[in-house]
């Protein structure tokens, strides 16, 4: 009744001016604690992408090309074993994963504690030692060759061509410098990376769930095949990526297994940056295709899993 | 309804020492609605799970038409169950979710069996047109309905009912509890139902189990369990009861409050100690020198159709319905025809029910709390 209706005084100016920002304040509050971490990824994610995409359609002059995909074509061998080994390694990490996945998540809460711990105990230790390790293993004159040796398999397998006059007779197994030694490697260092999301998900299923497919005449076989398996997808889908992007990508593990013939497209690019063969322009380009590639693969198995919740795609 | 379908004999199960089934013997006939009913943990859900076959019982007999099947895997048995929070399979459609037990069927069902089938048990259960929707965006009423679809389309025998509607509101149950008579009536199976909910038992029930401790209390028709409790427990359990400490004198002479009552019961020996019922809907409220025995008023709740009051008779409080309204503190006489009490040989449970010294108008809710109903045997 008696408000003033003077002209608004200095509080009041304050207060049309403060107002509307502690509103906002209050309103996106919860948001504001994810600002450090969305500056972060400006900074050091987004930026350099950019920075990817211009040194990738510029030339070392500061032109715009498309040189340097054109020249990506003396690497399409490159590309494929890259692909190949990745795909054969998340393969065989699914194979494996996917049934100890399975036998952890039935076992007790305290059995499964102490599997995942061992399960993750590997990494508590540097991924590079752990790489230098099978190292000393595969080698010609590694622990394996050397205890194969010791128990006579070599003089064994000589033994047996001793009538051929061509053969020369051998003293190790070619381990180390296979696509075989990088496979291992990345199929040494990524599977609890495949078992971990497949055995959340499917400790999460509702055991009544399972009786219900039972009680509906689902035999143990059918109860899989048409229950867990499709319920479990989203894990799955999780592991593969989680599995495939970080083997792509791979330089150390193809570096220390896989020798200098068997290059990959992560040795490719470091080479384009640190190597001899500087050239971040190709580096860049090469780094481009390498995302598209991934991105096309997730986004085609994320269809599989669609309906499920969806998977981490990076 | 007089062939006799299933039979455990002598079941017993113990999980971790702790018995939880005490040599249960029970018969339950072709086409029968049953209900096994009792307060958390009295056993009702490890029998349920035991005649579903996931579980066994460490010792006994379970017989399914004449044939023991303590061994037999539940997808092998002609039992179906309805889940207490549905279990629908989050991956698949309506449609699939009825069809999954079809599916696997062998020999073979043709596609267009199948569908048949999935549209009768969606009509069934009044959810036509649903077919292709996802369950998780369906109601806990409509989940509920496409798992007794789901159990129902392989045309069991019997069907298992775990606290289906525990999980649902009071109006959408009641609604449930008539429409699942009626889906009893139409498919003409044996259901077995479980639940704590003794209004539940009586409105749907051809026969009440009442459970506890891992042991029968009584068997019978929703009528008889009501009005001829074998126990206190039963009594104290089924409804609303006074269960009053007497001594029967002699046929159709009960003695309580130092005075002789008529009542209609006999077969007692003379001067027994026994435990006398009466309901409190069965008691008349007259003016105190008109009555029986005397007491005074101490609290009253409005309930809508009656007033529940507490009335303290020597020390020990009755409740009593009533549509009188009688002030707080007001001394009242009471009357109890003879048919008003019922007579109880004494049991372990003599002394633990019937006194309304602590009720209150909170004591309903806590005792309906559908809590973890269906989870005390795990």
């Amino acid at each position: 009744m008696n408000r003033s209706s003077a002209p608004a005084g200095f509080k009041e100016r304050v207060a049309s001016v403060w107002l509307p920002v502690k509103s906002f304040l209050e309103r996106y509050r919860r948001q504001s604690f994810a600002y450090p971490y969305v500056l972060w990824m400006a900074l050091f994610v987004v930026i350099p992408i950019i920075l990817i995409g211009v040194y990738a359609f510029t030339s070392a002059e500061g032109g715009f090309t498309l040189e340097n995909f054109s020249g990506i074509t003396n690497y399409i061998p490159v590309f494929g074993r890259s692909l190949w080994l990745a795909l054969v390694a998340t393969a065989i990490c699914f194979i494996i994963g996917y049934p100890v996945a399975l036998a952890i998540s039935r076992m007790d809460a305290k059995a499964q504690r102490i599997m995942l711990m061992l399960i993750m105990l590997p990494m508590w230790i540097n991924f590079l030692l752990r790489t230098y390790a099978w190292m000393s293993l595969l080698e010609n004159t590694g622990l394996i060759n050397r205890m194969l040796a010791a128990i006579g398999v070599f003089d064994w397998i000589n033994a047996m061509h001793s009538g051929n006059p061509n053969y020369t007779p051998i003293t190790h197994f070619q381990l180390i410098n296979t696509n075989g030694a990088v496979v291992l490697g990345m199929v040494y260092n990524y599977l609890p990376f495949m078992i971990l999301p497949i055995q959340s998900v499917i400790v999460k299923i509702d055991p009544f769930v399972i009786e219900a497919a039972q009680d509906l005449g689902a035999s143990s076989r059918t109860v899989f095949r048409k229950v867990i398996f499709p319920l479990s997808l989203s894990g799955v889908i999780s592991g593969i990526t989680m599995v495939f992007v970080p083997s792509v990508s791979t330089f150390v593990i193809s570096r220390l297994l896989g020798g200098s013939t068997n290059m990959l497209l992560g040795d490719l690019i470091e080479m384009q940056f640190m190597g001899a063969a500087y050239n971040p322009h190709l580096g860049s380009a090469i780094s481009l295709i390498m995302m598209a590639i991934v991105v096309i693969c997730m986004s085609v198995m994320n269809k599989f899993g669609e309906g499920e919740e969806q998977a981490v795609v990076m | 309804m007089s062939k006799e379908l299933i039979r455990l004999v002598e079941c017993r199960k113990e999980f971790d020492g702790e018995v939880v089934l005490d040599s249960i013997n029970l018969a339950i006939k072709d086409k029968e609605f049953l209900t096994l009913l009792g307060p958390s943990g009295c056993g009702k859900t490890t029998t349920l799970r035991i005649i579903g076959g996931f579980l066994k019982p460490d010792s006994g007999k379970v017989i399914f038409d004449g044939v023991k099947i303590n061994d037999v895997p539940p997808h092998k048995r002609k039992i179906n169950t309805v889940f207490q929070k549905y279990a629908l399979f989050t991956h698949l459609n309506v449609f699939e979710n009825i069809a999954f037990g079809l599916r696997i069927q062998r020999p073979k069902l043709s596609e267009k069996e199948i569908t048949r089938r999935v549209q009768e048990a969606l009509e069934l259960v009044a959810l036509k047109g649903y077919e292709k929707r996802s369950v998780s965006q369906l109601s806990g009423g409509q989940q509920q309905r496409i798992a007794i679809a789901r159990a129902i389309v392989n045309r069991p025998q019997v069907l298992l009912l775990d606290e289906p509607l525990g999980a649902l509101d009071l109006k959408l149950r009641k609604d449930m509890q008539r429409e699942l008579k009626q889906i009893q009536q139409q498919v003409g199976i044996t259901f077995i139902y479980v639940t704590h909910d003794q209004e539940e038992a009586l409105t749907m029930s051809d026969t009440v189990v009442v459970m506890n401790k891992g042991e029968i209390q009584q068997i019978g028709t929703p009528v008889d369990i009501y009005n001829e409790p074998n126990n206190a427990f039963v009594a104290d359990f089924i409804g609303e009861s006074n269960i009053i400490d007497g001594i029967m004198v002699s046929d159709h002479l009960v003695r309580m409050y130092g005075r002789n009552f008529p009542c209609l019961d006999e077969g007692f020996a003379p001067n027994e100690s026994i435990d006398v019922v009466v309901r409190p809907e069965d008691i008349d409220i007259v003016p105190v020198e008109q009555g029986q025995i005397t007491g005074t008023v101490t609290d009253v709740t409005f309930k809508g159709m009656q007033y529940d009051i507490i009335v303290d008779f020597q020390g020990f409080k009755w409740l009593i319905q009533t549509t009188d309204h009688s002030p707080v503190g007001a001394k009242i006489g009471v009357k109890i025809d003879p048919d008003g009490f019922h007579i109880m040989k004494k049991s372990e449970y003599s002394g633990l029910y019937g006194d309304y010294s602590s009720y209150s108008a909170e004591y309903d809710e806590l005792s309906a709390d559908p809590g973890d109903g269906g989870q005390e045997d795990e």
